[in-house]
């Protein structure tokens, strides 16, 4: 199964639609409570981050019999230090960010928690994409 | 304790999840920072915040939370509202503060995750 979304950055209204989905779906194919769970906190930490931190994004998830691999790419300014941005506390989120109670830098090692496998990809003034796979 | 009984301790008022009351509700969490409760590895536990925001009702689904209190007088709006229902979250406002919702709910013997 392939699932697409767009995420529109700077819209925190329609933050977490694309996790909300993916969760139904993964519901639905009645996987054990716990692998959602982890999944989607991570699907929903990488949504927030397109939101919170680029211009635009597309999520994609592909399901099979034995993993969902997500793959999270965004226009946006692209992460120059990806080790430090992994670091728990890190952060670089607006102020408006952080109104809506997020931007304490936990997010990455969240994700990289919940996750099997984690890769970052990022180049300044281009975007990141962020891959992960969790099995089912 | 019982939701319906927990949320008359705290002089609470029911928005939604009127068929969530009977439940039992053993563990608390208190913050207002959804990066910390997207942390928490237990579910169904009752959220304490004053932070009153779809993305509280979307981190509560995604982390598997299932009541929610909104303190500080924190008044919550119709989308809000339409969310939480959509997703089975109890979601109750009190007038108090975070920090005398938390004590009193404590002394009611709720556990703290850590
Ligand atoms: N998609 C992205 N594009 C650009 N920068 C990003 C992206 N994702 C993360 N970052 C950078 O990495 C930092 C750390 O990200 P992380 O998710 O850990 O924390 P946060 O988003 O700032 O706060 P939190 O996740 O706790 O709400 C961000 O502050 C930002 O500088
Ligand atoms: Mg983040």
């Amino acid at each position: 199964m392939h699932l697409k979304y767009k995420i529109q950055g700077g819209n925190f209204s329609k933050a977490g639609f694309a996790s909300s989905e993916v969760k139904k779906i993964l519901r639905q194919l009645s996987i054990e409570p716990k692998t959602i769970k982890r999944l989607v906190v991570a699907l929903y930490e990488g949504e927030v981050n397109i939101v919170a931190h680029a211009y635009n994004g597309l999520i994609t998830v592909d399901i099979d019999t034995e993993k969902v691999t997500v793959t999270l790419k965004d226009n946006g300014p692209g992460i120059p230090d990806i080790d430090k941005a992994m670091e728990q506390g890190y952060s670089t989120a607006s102020a408006a960010v952080r109104e809506m109670g997020f931007g304490a830098g936990m997010g990455l090692p969240n994700m990289k928690k919940n996750t099997d496998e984690m890769t970052i990809k990022s180049v300044v003034n281009e975007g990141t994409e962020v891959i992960f796979i969790n099995y089912i | 304790m019982k939701l319906s009984e927990l949320t008359s301790k705290i002089e609470g008022k029911v928005i939604t999840g009127h068929s969530l009351l009977e439940n039992e509700v053993e563990y608390a969490f208190a913050s207002d920072l959804m990066s910390d409760v997207l942390t928490v590895d237990k579910e169904d536990i009752l959220l304490i915040t004053g932070l009153n925001n779809l993305q509280t009702i979307r981190t509560a689904e995604m982390a598997e939370i299932r009541f929610i209190i909104f303190a500080r007088n924190k008044k919550v709006n119709c989308d809000i509202k339409e969310l939480a229902e959509e997703n089975n979250i109890a979601v109750i406002e009190c007038p108090w503060s975070v920090f005398k919702t938390s004590g009193v709910i404590y002394q009611l013997g709720i556990k703290p995750l850590f």
